[in-house]
């Protein structure tokens, strides 16, 4: 199993909801009007200490350590990377979408633009260059951050 | 792609733009959903694709394609025609402010007319004025150094959905290091959901919590007393007059509890200096908003927060970094003498005529009253959507024998206009250099990333072309961009290739701030200290202080219409776009619970807004915070372009309901008053809980 080895940390105290992570998203992988790769989304406002509050939630892929879309997917088009990123291969889906089926949360979508599953990959052509994720990039307020895992006892590098 | 104008990076590849972050240097890469959104804009279909001539009655939507040489020559000919007729002075141009409105400033007295005007009336004046009444400087005279400071107090200032990316990092940063937040509005937003400390005031008191606080910091003592000693004129009687306006009066008067307003001054009476009182943006709302904004600015002063860090820090230029500033195109024309036709500088003399005040230019189209007015041309600015009351607008326009619009998208003003003459995106187009002032001034310009998509052209390729066919080219002789950014920048000592490592030239490496106690002559008022009195005000018979009187309560069944920005759009530029249409394609109106229910309205209803002869029907918002006398929603919506299919009559439009409005001004700040209108609300009949068809 290939445990991942990326997340991304939402900083819900520094959000403020200005959805321009979707944006970037969106710009990058150049997806027309429907999918939406990551989500920021909050509660109703409630009273806390007499002040109306909420905070805002943060909600791409969870890139599961055991994915069950890989499982699912017929053409092997899903597919889990060495460094636990799932992503779709695009060459082979078909865009059958039992993936999304599959997913306890529905996270892939389909891509009208190209008849085929689309899901965060964690712009892993990004991360291949030494670049972060898009949304992590530009976020307005920089509450998102891609955080490297390592098992316990692991050193840095 | 918005007026906030965030320094970005573009990366492009084969004309293409790949990627636009926020400039690195300035920014560390952050940029809003807007910012991010600009290639959408780039290659949206639906805005004007080539320039274009009426071909129908205005508003018909009958549009003849031209070409460029066509469509000047017709601008020109009709111009010629006007100026030989009524004189240049017949000749108004408008364009939205900020820092490249010198150029056609320049163009509107090189043709030979005073009447230079911008949207600010409908924005910043009351700010703006206010400030120059108390320190001398305009409304961009300082900048609020949030990130430093212990409490920023925000009245009504939205200032994270607003957004700035700058500013806004600002604000998270000064969170993070444990600054504390007072928000102070009619309903909840965005940015009052960090606050520490939130009142919901009854909508148009802000006046009075403002008094009951200086009242309250006066009887504390918690002002800087050697600073107000050293700088101001006039504390005597600001004293005499907020002496009646106690807190407790005004805890009453705002429906806060009295208590909250002095724990609050004490809390800042252990913070200051190191309290900003935001001097706020957009405050065109209530009558009273000048001397509202007047109050915040003196509370500032007696925080003792000028010209330190975590403070408001005096606006540098470049003549403080030791650099001469770049050339303008104003310094290639006279200003001509001729007095301005909406009075400003003769009939209104407490007003800068810098800029005047676009909305009284429609009294002179209909009184034809001091002169006739004939031509209007519009540079990235809609009056129509930015004032109140188009049908009274258009009834004005109709004196115009010729309307232009310059801008990147379908505005209501160009679809209404006589001529479009589409602008290139920011993204297609270069701009003069501008100087950016503040705590650390900086040198920008904007570069052409992508060749234009459509028969668009840059703001300074169509004043090029327009000067040269009205035989202008002494002000304007300029053929290539390369030619204009080395004629401005020869004083400066910088060359153009200075930008290429930054995108701007840093004018300094570190904040600069003048010694805090050697202010004096800063302060450009009559007496050269921060005026409590103004000198100017009394000297024309207007008062410094005025008495306050309460806000009139909606009649039953009617609601005060209060407006407001949502992070993902520009006031109405923005809501055409693909994609943030898609995260945001109509508003909604915002109705306090209790009075919801009253009315049989539950969340997600229908709602018919009615003003006299204007109904918009829109989803309901059911929420407890938002004050019961006001209902709310983001401004912006209700277009009514056909060529923009995704937001033609989607949605509610504001000032289409402001009816009455459009010459409601505050008399002494210049601000229209758009938060005095009261509508009527219903569930609407079209709510059908049964299907009929199969």
């Amino acid at each position: 199993m290939n445990l991942r080895r990326y997340t991304l940390y939402h900083n819900a105290r520094r959000c403020i909801g200005c959805h321009a992570c979707e944006i970037h998203c969106k710009v990058n992988k150049n997806l027309p009007v429907g999918p939406i790769l990551c989500e920021i989304s909050c509660q109703p406002l409630k009273r806390v200490k007499n002040i109306p509050k909420t905070e805002f939630l943060f909600r791409s892929c969870y890139h599961c350590d055991d994915p069950l879309c890989v499982a699912a997917c017929p053409t092997g088009a899903m597919k889990k990377r060495e460094d636990g990123i799932v992503f779709v291969d695009e060459t082979r889906c078909v865009g059958c979408m039992l993936c999304a089926g599959a997913c306890p949360w529905h996270i892939p979508q389909y891509n009208p633009a190209t008849g085929k599953a689309i899901k965060c990959d964690l712009c892993k052509d990004r991360i291949d260059r030494g670049l972060k994720p898009a949304c992590v990039s530009k976020c307005t307020t920089k509450a998102l951050e891609l955080v490297e895992l390592r098992p316990w006892g692991e050193s840095p590098g | 792609m918005c007026t906030v104008r965030c320094p970005i990076r573009v990366e492009v590849e084969d004309n293409e733009v790949k990627w636009i972050e926020g400039n690195p240097y300035l920014l560390g890469g952050s940029l809003c959903a807007r910012g991010g959104a600009g290639v959408a804009l780039l290659n949206d279909c639906e805005r004007p694709q080539s320039p274009m001539i009426r071909s129908g009655p205005r508003g018909s939507g009958k549009w003849e394609q031209v070409s460029w040489e066509k469509a000047i020559q017709y601008v020109a000919e009709k111009l010629e025609k006007i100026i030989a007729r009524y004189g240049a002075r017949s000749v108004v141009v408008s364009t939205r402010g900020g820092p490249w409105q010198d150029l056609f400033k320049a163009f509107t007295f090189a043709l030979g007319s005073p009447n230079y005007t911008n949207h600010d009336s409908a924005c910043g004046r009351n700010v703006h004025h206010a400030s120059l009444s108390v320190y001398g400087l305009g409304r961009k005279g300082f900048d609020l150094d949030i990130r430093n400071t212990e409490h920023l107090v925000l009245f009504g200032r939205n200032i994270l959905s607003s957004l700035g990316v700058a500013e806004v990092n600002q604000v998270m940063d000064m969170l993070d290091r444990g600054g504390r937040l007072t928000y102070v509005d009619v309903r909840q937003t965005l940015t009052g959901i960090k606050a520490h400390r939130f009142w919901l005031v009854r909508p148009g008191t802000d006046y009075a919590l403002l008094l009951g606080i200086i009242n309250e910091v006066l009887r504390q003592g918690a002002y800087d007393k050697e600073f107000v000693d050293r700088y101001t004129e006039g504390f005597e009687e600001l004293a005499a007059f907020v002496e009646p306006y106690t807190a407790e009066w005004a805890a009453r008067e705002c429906g806060i509890r009295p208590a909250e307003i002095k724990k609050f001054v004490e809390e800042i009476a252990t913070q200051r200096p190191r309290v900003i009182f935001h001097r706020g943006w957009m405050l065109a709302r209530y009558r009273d908003s000048f001397y509202a904004s007047r109050a915040i600015h003196i509370l500032n002063v007696l925080m003792g927060n000028i010209e330190i860090p975590g403070g408001q820090i005096i606006a540098k230029g470049a003549a403080d970094c030791g650099v001469q500033p770049p050339r303008s195109f104003t310094s290639r024309v006279k200003k001509p003498e001729e007095k301005r036709a909406d009075g400003v500088g003769w009939k209104y003399r407490h007003f800068d005529a810098g800029v005047g005040l676009f909305h009284l230019f429609y009294e002179a189209m209909l009184t034809e009253d001091p002169y006739p007015i004939k031509a209007l041309i519009c540079y990235r600015h809609d009056p129509l959507t930015c004032f109140p009351d188009p049908e009274a607008q258009k009834e004005a326009l109709e004196r115009c024998e010729l309307l232009v619009a310059i801008d990147t998208h379908y505005s209501e003003f160009a679809w209404w206009s006589d001529v479009i003459l589409p602008e290139s995106t920011y993204l297609e187009r270069e701009t003069p250099v501008a100087l950016k002032k503040g705590a650390k001034p900086y040198l920008f310009l904007r570069q052409r990333a992508v060749e234009p998509r459509f028969n668009t052209r840059a703001n300074w390729e169509i004043v090029s072309m327009l000067a040269e066919r009205l035989g202008l080219t002494d002000f304007f002789p300029f053929r290539r961009i390369e030619e204009i950014w080395e004629w401005q920048l020869e004083p400066t000592g910088y060359r153009t290739e200075d930008f290429q490592e930054k995108g701007f030239i840093p004018l300094t490496d570190h904040p600069i701030l003048y010694p805090r106690d050697q202010l004096e002559g800063k302060f450009k008022t009559p007496s050269g200290k921060i005026e409590f009195v103004s000198r100017k005000l009394e000297s024309l018979d207007i008062p410094s202080f005025k008495a306050y009187q309460s806000p009139s309560r909606p009649p039953k069944g009617r609601y005060r219409l209060v407006f407001g920005r949502a992070p993902v759009h520009t006031h109405g530029h923005t809501i055409n776009n693909p994609l943030l249409n898609e995260l945001m394609p109509e508003n909604t109106l915002w109705i306090n619970q209790r009075e919801a229910q009253k009315l049989g309205i539950e969340e997600g209803d229908l709602v018919d807004v009615i003003a006299e002869t204007v109904k918009f029907t829109v989803k309901a918002h059911v929420t407890e915070f938002i004050h019961p006398e006001a209902v709310y929603t983001v401004h912006g919506f209700g277009r009514e372009v056909p060529y923009q299919s995704r937001s033609y009559k989607v949605g509610l439009s504001d000032q289409k309901l402001m009816e009455g409005l459009l010459q409601h001004m505050d008399p002494v700040g210049g601000g229209l008053c758009l938060c005095e209108k009261f509508v009527t609300i219903r569930r609407s009949p079209q709510n059908p809980k049964r299907r009929v068809e199969l």
